[in-house]
């Protein structure tokens, strides 16, 4: 363990500004994209059983 | 021998594989980002030149990596796409471009936030940033060429095209601390030997290895939805609908008037 407390974790010996900002973007952009491979899914699988349903109207 | 090599290049049967796949992938992320993370943060120690700063390593080395690696995986697929005209490969590249241009992005950002306390710059105009600036432009480009471009197979092709020209550009990177005086430090870890200490070096392997570990889910994850998208106008992806229980089986779709189903009833 580097640390003697919680707040001097945060405080990254003083480069918390460049430390935090490196972590944080990082982790919002791979939860953002996260999100968006799981939206991307849905809207495929939507446009697809639109699919499925012209063909079974145009079968029938 | 080739006839079971190819089974997987169908992307109905590499749909099925994919999703077998990402579990196993995305928990070996997960794992590694938090035991990474650890090490990283929490048991390594401050370096004795560059403070806590340095703890931005453990992003943006990873993420420069992951962000290079991804662009060879690409171009490969690129190559096999080109050479075999299989409509799996054209969807691989599709699919690990957003991911590659990411982790790009990342190490770009990262980066400028260590140069700042570092050298007392966010950015300067050295040989290993612009080029890794030009790998991140590659990626938007390959997109943007895609999303130009209405027939996916002849976008498969042009795309391929642009990848593998842009090729060149991953040896320039990985060079450019040695070929040109770069503000950039050279590389602290080269094959059998590395200046780091051992618990950062670790620490930094162990995101490393998560990174590549998300990468290979993610695009698996993102293939899968461009299969279906792609394919949405052939059977079997509306069998998968039913299998996978997105809808009805037939027989009990319901709700529409004069349906298969309906008269079924």
């Amino acid at each position: 363990m580097n640390w003697s407390s919680f707040s001097d974790f945060l405080a990254m010996g003083g480069y918390a500004f460049f430390v935090w900002m490196s972590y944080g973007a990082t982790a919002l952009l791979v939860v953002a994209e996260i999100a968006w491979v799981v939206k991307q899914r849905r809207q495929s699988l939507a446009r697809a059983r639109v699919q499925r349903k012209i063909r079974e109207w145009s079968s029938s | 021998m080739s006839i079971h090599w190819f089974k997987y290049a169908s992307p109905a049967s590499f749909y099925g594989l994919a999703g077998r796949l990402i579990p196993w992938f995305a928990a070996a992320a997960a794992l590694a980002t938090l035991a990474g993370l650890y090490i990283g943060l929490v048991l390594a120690p401050t370096d004795f030149q560059q403070g806590d700063s340095y703890r931005i390593i453990y992003i943006h080395v990873p993420a420069a990596w992951i962000g290079m690696f991804t662009y060879l995986v690409m171009a490969g697929w690129a190559a096999a796409g080109i050479v075999f005209n299989t409509r799996l490969s054209g969807m691989m590249v599709q699919a690990l471009a957003p991911t590659g241009a990411l982790f790009t992005f990342i190490a770009l950002w990262t980066g400028a936030f260590w140069g700042r306390p570092t050298w007392g710059a966010y950015w300067v105009w050295d040989a290993r940033l612009t080029s890794t600036l030009i790998l991140f432009f590659l990626y938007i480009g390959y997109m943007a060429l895609r999303a130009s471009i209405d027939d996916p197979r002849r976008a498969d092709r042009a795309g391929a095209l642009l990848t593998l020209v842009g090729v060149v550009n991953i040896p320039i990177i990985y060079f450019s601390v040695k070929w040109w005086n770069t503000l950039h430090q050279g590389a602290s870890v080269k094959p059998g030997s590395s200046s780091m200490a051992t618990v950062m070096l670790t620490g930094m392997l162990v995101m490393a290895f998560a990174a590549w570990m998300y990468t290979i889910a993610i695009s698996l994850a993102r293939v899968r939805s461009i299969i279906v998208e792609r394919e949405q106008h052939s059977a079997w992806v509306g069998e998968l609908l039913v299998a996978e229980g997105h809808v009805g089986a037939p027989g009990t779709s319901g709700g529409v008037p004069g349906s298969k189903g309906e008269k079924a009833r």
